[in-house]
């Protein structure tokens, strides 16, 4: 319940950070990804401010044995470089260049009520049951941490 | 460079990085939008609730904007509906094959220096780029 409570403050407090940086305004994204015409840098200070306050609070809180609220971290640890990897960042940038939308946008634009957000996350909704109904692709997971023993987190952790 | 607006975006990006930061926290979680969403969907045991109850979050927030900062869907650019749905089933759809997004691999997976995630941003960008370049300036806008 607690975790419930959590994730849900968590999802407001995004959705605003969202629209205060623009990212719910397809005219932002596709401005960024527009380099031959009126190239709109914005979106990379949202990137820098963003990844910023994560990339020291990242060091800060996996000096801890476990989360608040549950029993342990569940984080990526695959460092391969896979087919599906590149495949998959390509076809969603194109759908991200083509729309002006990726998933977070769009989920919180829905509130706005505009037809063309609800056509464009029913359409993603689609997309992620068409990867899930593909039994070769369905299939792999990614990996997650055990506590203390995160691969990509043991040099952050070694370098503190 | 018309448009440009560095400081919201540097405060919104802060607001994310800190809602992210929080996720991993109390709960130990990555906070990557389209796995949030797949699992919200596409329900397993012990791995939905938090995922649903962020969802939910998205949307309040998405109504708070709405009336303390409509400017938020102010969109500017809204492609046609065709579009639209290509648009969706390729995010939907992409995000799944390459376990991230925006979100995923740009903030939490750079954030934590995953070589995975540097790949999978420096490609996403580069393939909205050149899908930007074709839609804007061969196709002229699909206005």
């Amino acid at each position: 319940m607690k975790a419930s409570v959590a994730s849900f403050v968590c999802g407001i407090v995004f959705a605003l950070g969202l629209g205060i940086s623009g990212m719910t305004q397809p005219s932002k994204v596709i401005g960024f990804l527009d380099i031959a015409g009126a190239w709109d840098l914005s979106l990379a200070f949202v990137m820098v401010g963003a990844i910023g306050v994560y990339f020291v609070a990242f060091r800060m809180i996996r000096m801890r044995r476990a989360p608040m609220l549950t029993g342990r971290f569940s984080i990526p640890t695959r460092n391969d470089i896979d087919p599906q990897l590149i495949l998959g960042a390509t076809i969603f940038g194109a759908g991200w260049g083509l729309g002006g939308f990726c998933p977070g946008p769009a989920i919180t634009s829905l509130a706005s009520g505009a037809a063309p957000v609800v056509v464009f996350v029913a359409s993603m909704v689609a997309g992620i049951y068409l990867y899930a109904m593909m039994p070769n692709l369905g299939s792999h997971e990614t990996k997650m941490a055990a506590p203390a023993e995160d691969l990509s987190a043991g040099a952050a952790v070694g370098n503190r | 460079m018309h448009n440009f607006t560095p400081f919201s975006a540097l405060l919104g990006g802060i607001l994310i990085g800190l809602s992210s930061a929080a996720l991993l926290l109390l709960e130990g979680r990555i906070a990557g939008i389209a796995g949030i969403c797949a699992g919200a969907i596409i329900p397993r045991k012990g791995e939905t609730a938090w995922r649903v109850s962020f969802v939910a979050g998205l949307l309040v927030g998405g109504m708070i904007l709405r009336i303390a900062l409509p400017s938020s869907f102010n969109f500017g650019i809204i492609r046609p509906y065709g579009a639209l749905v290509l648009a969706g089933l390729l995010v939907g759809f992409g995000t799944r094959l390459g376990n991230g997004c925006t979100s995923g691999h740009g903030v939490c997976g750079i954030g934590r220096l995953s070589p995975r995630s540097m790949i999978a941003t420096m490609t996403f960008i580069a393939s909205g780029v050149l899908t930007v370049y074709l839609v804007n300036h061969v196709l002229g806008g699909m206005r």
